[in-house]
Parts: structure tokens; sequence; C-alpha cells
């Protein structure tokens, strides 16, 4: 099977979500890396270096700056006669673009695969993770996103593979990027740092929150997440976020603060190697998940914790 | 202009899934079902457009069984005008759903078509892409806010770091996110007016599309089950674990 797979770049480096879907691909074979953007020479050439990666497009053209769907989308379906499967991260790029080329393309999307089980069949997460579906295909062409956290990081280096510059239709004329805002933060993003402290909504407001949950993240150089309920309170920004509906992340240690443990918050993060939790609750459903627990209030608990450490 | 959206029945949120024990799927037998919460959130959007006088009349779409009715009739209780349910037994995908509701806007030609991101069964994230797509418009995904500017409909999305906000020419597929906002509970009163406000009953067939489909579900199973660890009695207990983990030295 000839892959191609979406690279998440910012122009310059390549995001590590990509990293997975490269591993995801090289189970289905020759993997090449589309390279998509405006001024994207830079990521080309970091795309080329993965290792597993055999050949890199770049379609570097105004029209394809801030990947808008409607136009990468038509690139990436016309690139599609020559490959037998389109494999993109589970990000909120993958997730915009990925179910438009499978539309264009008439073959169904198999969403968020967890593994790779030879032939056309997957495992996949439904119902928030309370259920794994295993799926088989029937399209001729695949397309897939792939949730990074079920799949080793393939290296950043080791790979020399080709760049060959390819082109696709202009600017649809459809939509426009007006803006973003995103947050300049010096912690590790969430999806791929070691140690995440995760605040919910028993931290009372945002306040409290930076007062108790930042120290510590500080001192363990964590990042930083919350649940559903401290985001919709205000507490902090929607994109900290972790659980079915945010951000599915899978640390070494996760520390979970007041955080009682909707299935949807668990959704998110049981994949975590170690879960720690500190709940004044001892029945709440996350020291079920917990690996260790401390019961008791985290006003005092989790200062003395980062005092100690 | 029109806005079309979509909604789907889904088993309630809070209501814990099973896994059947032959493994064939979830059990919905005897469940809990309501509309899909990003849905509700995409009549909400619609109607508050339409109280801001942009949006002149809301038509509920639902692809599902017989008892989707339901699921639109509370957003005909919200307060969208009219319902089209397209009546079928058969496990739909995104694909054909997205087809169907092609198929609909092409019958009513609306400016917005706003569906929710994805619904909290198949987890798919698929079909308000999949209708653009199809309908070769543009799209806004994962909305945190949406404002209508003459033909232009600008949405403010919820994007990984952050937000991004995009310009789009309608009509255009608008996808709602959690924080778009907080849907309304239907009065009484609006309840007993949705009984008489007109609903379509069509099939897929109606619409000439091909419903089969391309993924089979070969086995449907629990996660694995993460078990309970230990609980420590203090800090120092923790500190002392911590550091066994290596995660402090």
């Amino acid at each position: 099977m000839n892959t191609l797979i979406w690279v998440e770049h910012d122009n310059t480096s390549v995001k590590d979500a990509t990293l997975a879907v490269v591993t995801a691909a090289a189970k289905l074979g020759e993997v090449t890396a589309l390279v998509a953007g405006s001024g994207c020479d830079g990521a080309a050439q970091a795309a080329a270096q993965i290792e597993g990666v055999s050949k890199v497009l770049k379609a570097d053209d105004a029209a394809y700056a801030n990947a808008l769907a409607a136009n990468v989308a038509p690139l990436v379906a016309g690139l599609m006669a020559g490959y037998d499967a389109f494999l993109a991260p589970s990000t909120t790029t993958g997730k915009n673009v990925a179910p438009r080329v499978a539309a264009l393309l008439d073959v169904m999307q198999i969403s968020d695969i967890l593994s790779v089980e030879g032939g056309k069949i997957f495992t996949r997460p439904i119902y928030a993770g309370n259920a794994i579906a295993t799926v088989e295909s029937s399209d001729p062409k695949l397309v897939i996103t792939v949730r990074g956290t079920a799949f080793a990081k393939a290296a950043t280096t080791g790979g020399s593979a080709s760049i060959e510059a390819v082109s696709g239709p202009s600017d649809s004329g459809l939509s426009q990027f007006v803006s973003s805002e995103i947050a300049k933060s010096e912690r590790p993003e969430l999806t791929s740092a070691k140690i995440i402290v995760s605040g919910g909504r028993a931290l009372k407001d945002a306040d409290t929150f930076q007062q108790i949950i930042i120290p510590l993240a500080d001192k363990l150089g964590a990042g930083v997440g919350a649940s559903r309920a401290a985001v919709d309170a205000g507490y902090v920004p929607n994109d900290y976020q972790v659980g079915q509906t945010g951000k599915i992340v899978a640390p070494q240690v996760y520390i979970a603060v007041g955080i009682s443990g909707a299935i949807q918050h668990l959704a998110g993060m049981k994949d975590s190697k170690t879960i720690i939790a500190i709940n004044k609750d001892e029945d709440a459903p996350i020291f079920q998940v917990a690996d260790i627990g401390l019961v008791g209030d985290l006003f005092t608990l989790v200062p003395e914790l980062t005092g100690k450490l | 202009m029109k806005a079309l959206v979509c909604v789907k029945r889904v088993i309630d949120y809070n209501v814990k899934p099973r896994v059947k024990s032959d493994g064939t799927g979830v059990d919905l037998a005897n469940v809990k079902m309501s509309m899909n919460p990003f849905d509700e959130i995409a009549v909400e959007e619609a109607i508050r457009l339409k109280e801001k006088g942009v949006v002149t009349e809301i038509i509920a779409v639902s692809v599902g069984p017989q008892k989707a009715q339901e699921t639109l009739r509370t957003a005909l209780a919200m307060g969208a005008d009219r319902a089209v349910l397209v009546m079928t037994d058969d496990e739909m995908e995104p694909l054909a759903v997205a087809k169907i509701i092609k198929a609909i806007a092409e019958e009513e030609q609306p400016g917005i078509i706003i569906t929710g991101k994805q619904a909290i069964d198949d987890d798919s994230n698929q079909v308000g892409q999949m209708v653009a797509a199809l309908m070769g418009r543009p799209q806004g995904t994962f909305a945190n806010e949406i404002t209508v500017e003459g033909d232009a409909i600008v949405v403010k999305r919820e994007i990984d770091g952050g937000l991004e906000t995009v310009r789009l020419t309608a009509p255009a597929i608008v996808t709602t996110d959690l924080r778009l906002n907080e849907p309304r509970y239907a009065s009484l009163p609006n309840i007993m007016k949705a009984k008489n406000k007109p609903m379509a009953q069509k099939t897929p067939a109606d619409y000439g599309v091909d419903t089969a489909p391309r993924l089979k579900t070969l086995k449907v199973t629990e996660p694995p089950v993460r078990s309970a660890g230990i609980k420590v009695g203090s800090v120092d207990e923790l500190v002392a674990k911590l550091k066994d983990m290596g995660v402090v030295s």
C-alpha cells in the first residue's frame, strides 16, 4: 500500500503529532509525506529527516497557508490518484481536513484509529472511549485520522527522503483566514508533555487555579491541563481541556487535582502511564483509575506537595 | 437567510454505554436517548441567529429511525420552525448522511448549515466537513463564535493551542464546539406548540442516496480496564512514591 500522510507544521518545523502518523502509516506500506503551506521549505526539510518517510511532497502556495480545508482538501484529493491511503493526525487540523478529503474521494473516513490490525482493519474508540470498535473498510482508498497517543513517535532524524515540489488547485476563494490567537507558553504542549498537572472545578476560580496548579507544574516542568468543568467555568482557556472532546493525552505522569473523573475526562487521559489523583471525595471516580490516590483538601495538600518536591 | 440544522438521536450523555456481551455493539435497549449535545448547541445557535434577525427560518433535519422524530420535536420546541425526518432503520455512516443533507440543502437553499462537530455515539467528527466537500462550500469547524456580516459568515474556531478566525462566503457549513453557547430548555408551552409544527417524513431513497455501509464493524469490545492503585495517607508518602518512580529526584 502506498500511503500519503498529512504533515502538521508551522512552516519551519514538524509538529509532534505527525510522528505518530508516520508510525501508523508505515504499518500499511511506504510513507510519502505531504507538506502543504506557504513558505514551508523548512518544514519539508524537517519532514525529509523523519525516519520511515521515503518521499516528501512540498506544496508551497499562498493558497495553502493556514491549511484552509476548502483549499487543501482538493490538493490532497488530487494527489491521492497515486496513493492507496491518506492519513492525518487527530489534531484540529487533521479533523478539519481529512473528512473533506474523504468526501471528495467518496470514501468513508476511519476516525481516530488506535491500531492497524492488518489488511484494511483498524480499531477505533466509540462512545467516548467506552467501547472499542474493530472496523474493516471496503473502500478502494482509505482516509484515516490517527490518535497520536496510540502510536509510538517516529524518530525525527535518520531519514533522507527526497523532496519533490507539487502543485494543485489554487485558492477556492470560499474561505479566508482572518486571524489566530495562539496562547504563547513556555510550558510543554499538552499532547507531548511528559508530566501533566490538571485541575478541576474544585479549584474555585481562575486566580486559585493559578495559585495552586501553576507552582506545582513549574516545579515539575509539567504541562497544565484542566477538566471541562474548569474550562467552562472560565478558570483557564479552552485549549487546556483534557477529555474526549478536548485533548487526548498520555503522559508518563498525570496529576489530577480536584477532578472527580467524569467519563469524558477519563477518556482523554486514561492511557497515561501513571495517574495520581488528589481529591477530597474518596469515592470520586478518578480514584478508580488512579495508580496513586491522596484523599484530602487540595488547598493544603497541593502547596505542601509543591513545597516538598 | 434560511438555516438548516442537523440533529442526531444518540444515547443520553449521562448514560454509561454498555458493550453487548456478544461483541456486536453497544446495548441501546431501554436506554435513555437524547439529542446529541453538540447538535443541541447547533439548534440553539440557529435560534440566536434568528433572534438577531439574521436567520429567517430554521429547518431541523435528522436521519435515523422513526423515534428520531422525538429529537426533531425537541428542536421544534426549542425554536426550529419545521423539520424533515429522513427515516431509516439502517446504520447510517457519515458519508451517507452528508449526501442526504446535501440533497436537502439543494431543495431548501439555506445560507448556513449548522451541525454538531461530532456525535457522541460514533465520535466520527465527519458530517459537516463532508457536506461542505460535497457541496463545494466553505466550512467553519469547531465554532466558538459565529457572526454573520452580509453574505460572510465569520467563525471563530477552537483549534489546538487557541482560537482561529475564518471568514466564509455563504452558503457555508459550520460545526459547533462546546463553548459556542448554552442551549435553552424548551418551555412547556413551546413543547405543546411544537406538536403542531410541520414535520416532513422522507426516506434516503427519496433523495436517491445509496446508504450501503463502507465500513463493516467486525466487533465491539470493552476498552482495557485500568485497575485502581493504592491510596497514600500523606504528602510525604506521595513524594516518596514520586521519587521511587524517578519523577523527581
